[in-house]
């Protein structure tokens, strides 16, 4: 189990209680998170699940993109920054009880 | 407009839906659905939840509250029996009526049954809804060998989860190569080559006789050349049938769909037909009328739909994109390739990454692609250019 925490772009928040095994986005879709639309439902065809991970640690501690997700992400709708994730693409572990993530702009 | 009636609350009936509340659209909404929950995203399905359900809830498109939340009278278990034009009127099953200002057929399409000797609903298994899905893995479970009937994308992602999962796998289709109706030869010997690599078997140019049945279960397929394949399950993926029940019983034209203009509009003024169930002229081929089922002609034909309802858009015209994933293997489509195409293939099918480049009178008209994300998205914004180059009204939108 862990906390993830998505931001809005207005400031506000939502903690979201994750189980292991998930995705961040199947957490986001499961507690119906606005601005994860997640139109693919996982397969990286959408890019409409962009995140931006703000906790550096966590965000080192992820294992790298995968070719797909790293060109996927140069399709975003909102420009993509050194943090850009998927969300589909992030599983779900107890190590990332307390990741922060913002939700882009453009997705919300 | 006081209210808006969507029979159908699949991806394109609940995303018009959601796209009409974030437009602010102030009347009444009632999704009618007829299945017993709440809508789901479908692509999964063949995919990752047969493998593993856990992330049931992630199927659906919004939670419960949701609808709640914004107002939406979303209906479960409530099939709409038929249309009273004149009184702008639906019956329900119930019995009840539901009076419109608008209306919008999101029926989708159901799966083609097979119509042979002791082919019954308990031993041929098909997949389209999650509750079916949700059967197929349970029985996945307890089989060994499985006959995949139909080689088209369902029957081919079925065929390489169940491979994946440990089971023999057989898949029989009635033309000479797999997925013929949408890719090319090459994409499909290279998709095949892949299958026969992971130990699937083909029976191309196959006829079915009929089914061997012990108690309710299939025990064999025979085929007409008097061979019989041994299967403790089947599968049927033999095409679809699109839902135009409602439209024919209340006059409106259907062409193997419900045929609709460019504004997504039917005959009748304040009835429209959306997602897999409509028929429609595509800008990009030459105004041909082209049926597309992929989610995103039902979300993109959707979110046009609650524009054009809130008086923001004028014609529908994005750009068509497909995928399927198979193994790591990932095809995409993007635009619609035309009957008279030329094909030029690019990359390398040897390293697994490559395209087949559709084109009429040098202009691409679509783009197959292997493991290419990056090509696919470029083809999309070039043909989204060409939209705006044949003069597309909207094409600046898309
Ligand atoms: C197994 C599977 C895998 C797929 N994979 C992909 C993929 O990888 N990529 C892709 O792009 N597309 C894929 N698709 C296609 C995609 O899911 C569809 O194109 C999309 O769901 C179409 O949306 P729709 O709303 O038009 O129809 P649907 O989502 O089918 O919704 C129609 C709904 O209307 C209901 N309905 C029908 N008649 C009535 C009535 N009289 N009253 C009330 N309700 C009614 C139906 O029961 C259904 O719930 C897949 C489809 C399936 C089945
Ligand atoms: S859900 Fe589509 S790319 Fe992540």
């Amino acid at each position: 189990m862990a906390v993830i925490t998505f931001e809005y772009p207005d400031g506000t928040s939502r903690d979201v209680e994750a189980t292991a095994g998930m995705s961040v986005m199947q957490a986001a879709k499961t507690a119906g998170i606005d601005g994860i639309i997640a139109e693919c439902g996982g397969d990286m065809v959408c890019a409409t699940c962009h995140v931006f991970v703000k906790s550096k640690e966590l965000l080192d501690h992820l294992s790298p993109p995968s070719i797909t997700e790293e060109q996927m992400l140069d399709f975003t709708s909102e420009r993509r920054r050194q943090t850009s994730r998927l969300s589909c693409q992030i599983p779900v572990s107890d190590a990332l009880d307390g990741l922060v993530v913002e939700i882009p702009r453009t997705q919300v | 407009m006081d209210r808006v009636v969507i029979i159908g609350a699949g991806q394109a009936g609940c995303q018009l839906a959601v796209s009409l509340r974030e437009k602010n659209f102030p009347g009444d909404i009632v999704l009618l659905g007829d299945e017993g929950e709440l809508p789901y995203q479908r692509p999964p399905l063949s995919k990752a939840y047969l493998r593993d359900a856990s992330g049931s809830d992630a199927l659906r498109i919004k939670p419960a509250e949701f609808f709640v939340e914004r107002n939406i009278d979303f209906r479960a278990d409530t099939p709409a029996e038929s249309i009273d034009r004149s009184r702008r009127e639906v019956a329900l099953r119930s019995g009840e009526t539901v009076s419109y200002d608008r209306l919008v057929l999101a029926t989708g399409v159901r799966n083609r049954t097979v119509t042979l000797p002791n082919a019954d609903a308990k031993s041929i298994a098909y997949l389209r809804t999650r509750r079916e899905a949700e059967s197929l893995r349970l029985r996945m479970a307890q089989a060994r060998t499985v006959v995949v009937i139909g080689a088209g994308f369902i029957g081919m992602e079925f065929a390489a989860v169940a491979r994946q999962s440990g089971l023999d796998v057989t898949v029989i289709e009635q033309a000479d190569r797999s997925m013929s109706r949408a890719v090319s030869k090459i994409m499909s010997s290279f998709i095949e080559a892949r299958h026969r690599a992971e130990g699937v078997n083909f029976e191309f140019g196959a006829g079915i006789q009929g089914f061997e049945i012990r108690q309710s279960v299939a025990q064999a397929v025979c085929l007409n050349d008097g061979r019989s394949i041994p299967a403790d399950l089947v599968l049927a993926a033999v095409g679809v049938i699109p839902n135009t029940d409602l439209a024919e019983g209340a006059g409106l034209r259907t062409r193997n769909g419900i045929l609709v203009d460019r504004t997504l509009t039917t005959d009748d003024p304040v009835i429209h037909a959306i997602g897999d169930c409509a028929v429609y002229p595509h800008p990009l081929c030459g105004g041909r009328e082209i049926r597309l089922e992929s989610v995103q002609n039902a979300s993109d034909q959707a979110r046009f739909l609650a524009s054009a309802i809130m008086g923001e858009a004028t014609h529908y015209d994005s750009v068509p994109w497909f995928w399927s994933d198979q193994y790591d293997m990932k095809l995409q489509i993007a635009g619609v390739p035309g009957p008279d195409d030329i094909h030029q293939l690019s990359g390398d099918p040897i390293a697994g990454q490559f395209s087949v480049r559709h084109s009429t009178d040098g202009r691409l008209t679509a783009l197959e692609t292997m493991n290419q994300v990056r090509e696919h998205m470029l083809a999309r914004n070039d043909l989204k250019r060409t939209l705006v180059a044949i003069g597309s009204p909207s094409a600046s939108r898309v």
